[in-house]
């Protein structure tokens, strides 16, 4: 069956189930409820002085239950120097556990080491937002049987509420715990700021693992992760890379290229309409997505306009303007920087979220519902205005829908940057490998060599327009780019599907088909 | 004015995407001895297909007295850029040896002499001593520029932020320049990451007659140009005295008064760059 953006999608897929056709960004929600029932969180006792410290991960695994086909969550709030996914899934596969569902919020480089697992179906299947690195290959090469989902962190949420995700064994590093598993990462050693994406784990898991290298007298505050939830507790040495996990602050790019999107960006954000007191803006971490921030913090001071709040993931450069009074309030689902961890911790207008609250679009009203602008980074995006931020131009895996799409939906403006073509790549296409925002969600494309506007909003494109802006139209820039690069010759699949791309209600948007084993030559 | 490295094809393939008004392709310094003969094919192929969008395109060509400046001027003439920066110009003889040059291979490839304009770059203490006699007496030359690094190396100083050593240099090539009508062009500000030092130099440069600033990296585009750009304020009260003094001149006055200033022919002179500088019309 084809769904709305004419994207072939199978009606089953074996280990998966039944598959509804994305139908349009807010199809589904305009009814006002979800069809899909909920399920109940998991019903626990324990008695009063109960102890739930355990010596070793090991024991609070053995402790939780392992069986055949569980499947096993964690959060990726460590980013690449998280090592308890690694060594959870070592010890499953020591303990002969087979048939795992993998179900972590993300997967970075630093999980590379799991691959052997796959190959010897240790872990069949997979639930994330992002895969990255040599899983990414070997996933894109069809390692598993059933396919992959990709979620957005709201659609996390409502998978593990309507049960897609079942979750045995949630483990959950935390900077800092108590002996009751009351937890936060906001201090400690290696604490890595808002612990959001793990609030919905620890509700649902059957079993709940916080493992913390920093056992603090009880009670642990701020209660991130509340104790009502946590079944075991474990201390160990380290939970992590702390070089990789969380330092200093988020530098500003140098690179021109960057610089000089992020400037136009500005001017877009600025000349949109949406820049108005009171306006709420998140943007991404890196590249010209974070250096859109110093632009329109330059042009905030210049016209002392004050913002509502700053969200999503939270770098320095965020703390810093709420420091400087430019926003109200940070709403901080996963940080980026110490710095955020000490202003989480210390300012009280910098507020942790957990991702239902962020992004989760069933419920009644996620904080995404409420951005006015949005700057996001891309991988690929079409001439409707389609983005791909998962798959490479060689036709791996490696990048994450996050809260793209999420944001995308809620935004008055999604202002969308990225370089017209990486290396000799040609980054705006006729059509993206993998679509995981709709067009229908994107506002504009900024590029360094011109600003494409989305033609369902002419207003928007009158009022850059009457600014003076670069504006050209998708196509043309798509045909300026391509005789600069060329156009790649295309990839070759073959017909089995190795990734379901799910779109934040549940659909499937884009599926990714298995590359052809001659195309990856790295 | 960006420099850009003639051995760079990344470089020179996204020169025109940071809004520089020119674009100076380098084959002199940036470029080491052993890839001269590179950077030149490379600058001649990438001149011919790639897109500067609004940006005029000059090069800087190297010095005839080295194995490199005629060829230089073989392969570069013939494409015609909008100019040709000539490094180390010391007297009007060596631009008269270098016009010959370049009418000759003009005239092998049926092109004007009246097109492609020449640069004249100041970069030692002759030069200085001879830049009036080298700005004032070739059509083709449009704009002067001073070299500072070359032009301490030469005096035997040591480079300092405030510039202080090639102050004189400065206002001597400006006083040149002005005297013969033509633009002048200030050195490069060598730290990139020093945007408040750009910024005062920049400022500097403006207050004592330089009509541009050269850059070497695309982040000191935007300082410069907020440095140059007129203000709104500017702009207004440019405007006002301009109609003004239109419509006191219909009526036979000279001499006028705005909130008790008097405006006379200078003060509208300098209005009226202004306005052109900002692109404003006066109805």
């Amino acid at each position: 069956m084809l769904n709305s953006l004419g994207r072939e999608i199978p009606e089953y897929m074996e280990g998966i189930g039944k598959l509804e056709p994305f139908q349009g960004a807010l199809t589904k929600l305009s009814k006002g409820w979800m069809d899909e029932p909920t399920i109940p969180a998991p019903n626990k006792a324990y008695l009063p002085h109960q102890s739930k410290l355990c010596k070793t991960l090991e024991e609070a695994i053995i402790r939780s239950n392992p069986h055949n086909g569980m499947t096993v969550s964690f959060h990726h709030h460590l980013r690449n120097g998280d090592i308890l996914l690694v060594q959870t899934l070592t010890i499953l596969h020591n303990m002969g556990i087979r048939d795992i569902t993998l179900a972590s919020s993300s997967l970075n480089e630093c999980h590379d080491p799991i691959l052997p697992y796959l190959k010897d179906q240790t872990v069949t299947k997979i639930f994330s937002s992002g895969i990255r690195s040599e899983l990414g290959r070997a996933i894109a090469l069809g390692v598993l049987d059933t396919p992959v989902v990709i979620h957005s962190h709201g659609g996390r949420v409502r998978c593990i509420h309507t049960g897609k995700i079942q979750i045995d064994l949630a483990v959950i590093p935390a900077s800092a715990a108590d002996c009751e598993g009351n937890a936060t990462g906001s201090h400690g050693k290696s604490a890595f700021g808002s612990i959001g994406y793990a609030v919905i784990d620890a509700r649902y898991a059957k079993q709940v693992i916080v493992v913390t290298d920093n056992l603090v007298d009880f009670p642990c505050i701020p209660l991130s992760i509340s104790q009502n939830f946590i079944d075991h507790v474990v201390l160990v040495d380290s939970i992590g890379d702390a070089s990789k996990i969380a330092t200093g602050t988020t530098r500003i790019t140098n690179s021109p290229m960057d610089l000089r999107i992020a400037k136009l960006a500005a001017d877009v954000i600025e000349h949109s309409g949406f820049f108005v007191p009171g306006f709420a803006f998140q943007v991404g971490a890196g590249g010209a997505s974070l250096a859109v921030a110093k632009f329109i913090r330059e042009k905030m001071k210049k016209k002392s306009l004050k913002g509502s709040f700053m969200l999503g993931g939270i770098t320095s450069y965020c703390v810093d303007m709420l420091n400087e009074g430019l926003f109200e309030t940070i709403f901080d689902v996963q940080s980026f920087d110490a710095v955020v961890s000490n202003s989480l911790l210390n300012n009280r207008h910098h507020i942790e979220i957990p991702a239902a609250l962020y992004a989760n679009p069933f419920n009644c009203g996620c904080i995404t519902n409420k951005i006015d602008v949005v700057v996001l980074g891309a991988l690929e995006i079409d001439v409707d205005f389609n983005v791909n931020v998962i798959t490479g131009s060689e036709g791996k895996i490696r990048g994450a829908s996050g809260g793209h799409s999420d944001t995308a939906s809620g935004a008055k403006l999604t202002v969308v940057v990225c370089p017209s073509f990486r290396g000799r790549i040609p980054i705006i296409k006729k059509r993206v490998h993998t679509i995981v925002t709709p067009g229908e969600t994107v506002h504009v494309l900024v590029t360094e060599r011109g600003i494409c506007v989305n033609p369902a909003f002419p207003e928007l494109e009158n009022n850059l327009r009457m600014a003076g802006l670069n504006i050209k139209e998708i196509h043309d820039l798509e045909i300026e780019v391509d005789k600069i690069t060329g156009i790649p010759a295309p990839l070759e699949y073959t017909d089995k599907i190795v990734g379901l791309v799910e779109y934040r209600d549940g659909t499937i948007i884009d599926v990714i088909h298995q590359l052809k084993e001659k195309e990856i030559k790295i | 004015m960006l420099y850009i490295p003639g051995n760079n094809p990344a470089m020179i393939q996204q020169g025109g995407i940071y809004g520089a008004d020119s674009i100076l392709l380098d084959l002199e310094d940036a470029v080491a001895l052993n890839q001269k003969d590179a950077a030149r094919t490379l600058v001649r192929n990438m001149f011919k297909v790639t897109d500067f969008y609004d940006a005029e395109v000059c090069v800087r060509v190297n010095h005839l007295s080295t194995p490199f400046g005629l060829a230089d001027l073989e392969e570069i003439v013939p494409l015609q850029p909008s100019a040709i920066r000539y490094p180390k110009t010391e007297s009007p003889e060596e631009v008269i040896e270098l016009l010959n040059i370049i009418e000759r291979i003009e005239d092998r490839h049926n092109l004007p002499h009246n097109k492609m304009t020449l640069h004249a770059m100041i970069e030692t203490a002759m030069g200085v001593q001879n830049v009036f006699n080298i700005a004032s007496k070739f059509s083709r030359i449009d704009a002067i520029t001073i070299g500072g690094q070359d032009l301490t190396a030469d005096m035997n100083i040591i480079p300092t932020p405030d510039g202080i050593g090639i102050d004189f240099a400065r206002k001597r090539i400006i006083m040149a320049a002005k005297a013969s009508h033509i633009d002048v062009i200030d050195t490069v500000f060598p730290d990139v990451n020093d945007e408040e030092g750009l910024r005062r130099e920049t400022e500097y440069a403006k207050r004592i007659g330089f009509t541009g600033k050269a850059v070497i990296n695309p982040r000191q585009i935007d300082i410069v140009h907020e440095v140059y750009t007129p203000t709104e304020e500017e702009i207004r009260k440019a405007y006002r005295i301009v109609r003004e003094f239109r419509m006191n001149s219909a009526a036979g006055i000279g001499v006028f008064a705005i909130d008790g200033k008097m405006i006379d022919a200078p003060i509208v002179a300098r209005a009226e760059y202004l306005l052109r500088l900002a692109n404003v019309t006066v109805d």
